[in-house]
């Protein structure tokens, strides 16, 4: 029985999602995380709401990138551990797909759910409501760009021991042009000067990343599964 | 013409071409370089705005070119290694890392200790600054990819994957004094027109480059020899290239 | 000229560690490359002798 491609992709994503639900502590993890780092920031500079404006895109930002890094090991390793992997590949409906519809569920799962909670975080930091619209949009194009850098690291890294720290150091690097334009976003909106010209820059490393990366991913993948 | 080439994937002929060709890239950069320091401490005549401290532009600038330009041999050599898998490509790539990975460090402390009487700091988050620094981060993480895997064939495809990836920073660099507005120097050398700098200061610079190039070279075939050596321990060749 | 050139115009304590640290990574460079060689050539002439015992 053949499977169209539009069905498989469906198919994997559902299951990541399905998977993902039954551990919710998974879920929860990286934005507990996301939660208690920004929340170092204030209680280690003892800074007034006011003052902590100045640094909230950074702090934001830094947070954001640092938990969608935690949660970036599991994107192959859980299939990868129990064979998974290799049966999704050999399935005949090609590794680019797979890579993709992985990649995808995983930035639902993880950074949408950013996207939903920076809100809270934001009123912890001192930014004003009407800059949230810019930092979800950027948070929202970061972090899709930021699974797909994640997603050529894990397949690189996968099954190496310290594969984690490797991973943070070659996405790290790669993710910094990132950080710079969201907070740049970010801190404009504060400031109430225009963000367009900074996010339409996230947008355009998002679409590059996300035309480029599935090949780069599934490469890293063959080379780690042949 | 095209069998030179195809002997290029051979790992005993690059074995042999790099031994041979070391010590005359060495010799000739050595000379290129004592040149190029005599006539650029001694003879160039001081800068009407930095003084003497402009002198440290002749291993600042020879330096960050190389960091560059060892990366695009370095992406170049991983890409064949894994386009047409050829192992000599991994080789050169493996050799090349640690060299562009120096040369990057050397940019940016050189470059600092000039930030320090130009703009009054050791550092700035400045485009072309920060982006050098992510040069030098992802070679680091190359080299780090490439020993974390037991498997050292799969381990050489990692890294040279990894080093394709992050071949997008090499434009940034050189493009960022253009793009954004930097505290650092916009390009004097490499633009279309004539070098804005006079003869007396251009000639030792070319010539330290040029040294670096070569300093490179000679480098590179040494650390080439190893690698491939390393790579094809078992091969009959090995055993009278390692007699000499 | 032999004074200006030891003090570089007042910028001495920039320019010649700045030289000095060149010449350290470029001598790294060389030393570190001759060990991987030393090191690449005993490892394959120990797996050698050792395929030719094994003989």
């Amino acid at each position: 029985m053949k499977v169209g491609a539009w069905r498989a992709f469906v198919l994997i994503v559902y299951r990541e999602l399905c998977l993902s639900f039954r551990r919710p502590e998974h879920l929860f993890q990286p934005l507990v995380f996301f939660l208690i780092v920004t929340t170092l920031f204030p209680l280690g500079l003892s800074l007034q709401l006011s003052q902590l404006r100045d640094i909230a895109p950074g702090v934001l930002w830094v947070a954001a990138l640092l938990s969608s890094l935690l949660s970036l090991d599991s994107l192959f390793k859980s299939d990868a551990d129990d064979g998974t992997l290799e049966q999704l590949a050999l399935s005949g409906q090609g590794l680019t797909l797979i890579v993709v519809a992985k990649t995808c569920a995983h930035w639902l799962l993880t950074g949408l759910a950013l996207v939903v909670v920076s809100p809270i975080v934001a009123i912890a930091l001192g930014i004003p409501t009407a800059a949230f619209a810019t930092m979800m949009m950027s948070l929202a194009l970061g972090t899709l760009t930021l699974s797909w850098l994640g997603a050529i690291g894990a397949g690189l890294t996968i099954g190496l021991r310290r594969g984690n720290v490797l991973l943070s150091l070659i996405v790290l690097p790669l993710a910094t042009p990132l950080l710079i334009f969201g907070a740049a976003a970010t801190e404009r909106a504060i400031s109430g000067t225009s963000a367009v010209g900074a996010l339409y820059f996230l947008a355009a490393l998002c679409v590059f990343t996300c035309t480029l990366a599935p090949f780069a991913a599934t490469a890293a993948l063959r080379i780690t599964l042949e | 013409m095209w069998t030179w080439f195809y002997k290029l994937a051979s790992p005993p002929y690059v074995y042999g071409v790099a031994a041979a060709l070391m010590p005359w890239l060495l010799g000739t950069a050595a000379l290129a370089m004592v040149y190029g320091l005599i006539a650029g401490l001694a003879f160039a005549p001081p800068d009407y705005q930095q003084g003497d401290a402009f002198r440290m532009i002749y291993v600042h600038v020879p330096a960050a070119i190389m960091s560059l330009s060892v990366y695009m041999v370095m992406a170049t050599a991983s890409a064949v290694a894994l386009i047409w898998r050829i192992k000599v490509g991994h080789a050169v790539a493996a050799a090349s890392a640690p060299i562009g990975a120096s040369f990057a460090l050397l940019a940016l402390v050189t470059g600092s200790l000039w930030g320090r009487p130009m703009w009054g700091t050791y550092w700035a988050w400045d485009p072309r600054l920060t982006s050098e620094l992510i040069l030098l981060f992802i070679y680091v993480g190359v080299m780090s990819l490439r020993s974390a895997f037991e498997d050292h064939a799969r381990g050489d495809r990692a890294a040279a994957l990894l080093a394709v990836v992050g071949v997008v920073n090499v434009p940034i660099v050189h493009f960022s004094v253009v793009w954004w507005n930097s505290l650092h120097q916009g390009a004097t050398i490499v633009k279309l027109g004539a070098p804005s700098m006079p003869g007396s200061m251009l000639w030792p610079l070319l010539s330290m480059w040029l040294g670096f190039m070569l300093f490179y070279g000679a480098v590179l075939c040494t650390r080439v020899q190893a690698e491939v050596l390393n790579r094809e321990r078992q091969a009959a060749w090995v055993r009278e290239a390692i007699k000499s | 000229m032999t004074s200006g050139f030891w003090s570089m115009g007042g910028y001495a304590r920039y320019v010649w560690p700045c030289f000095g640290f060149a010449g350290l990574v470029l001598g790294w460079n060389l030393w570190a490359a001759r060990r991987l060689l030393m090191g690449a050539r005993m490892r394959a002439a120990r797996a050698l002798a050792m395929a030719g015992d094994a003989r």
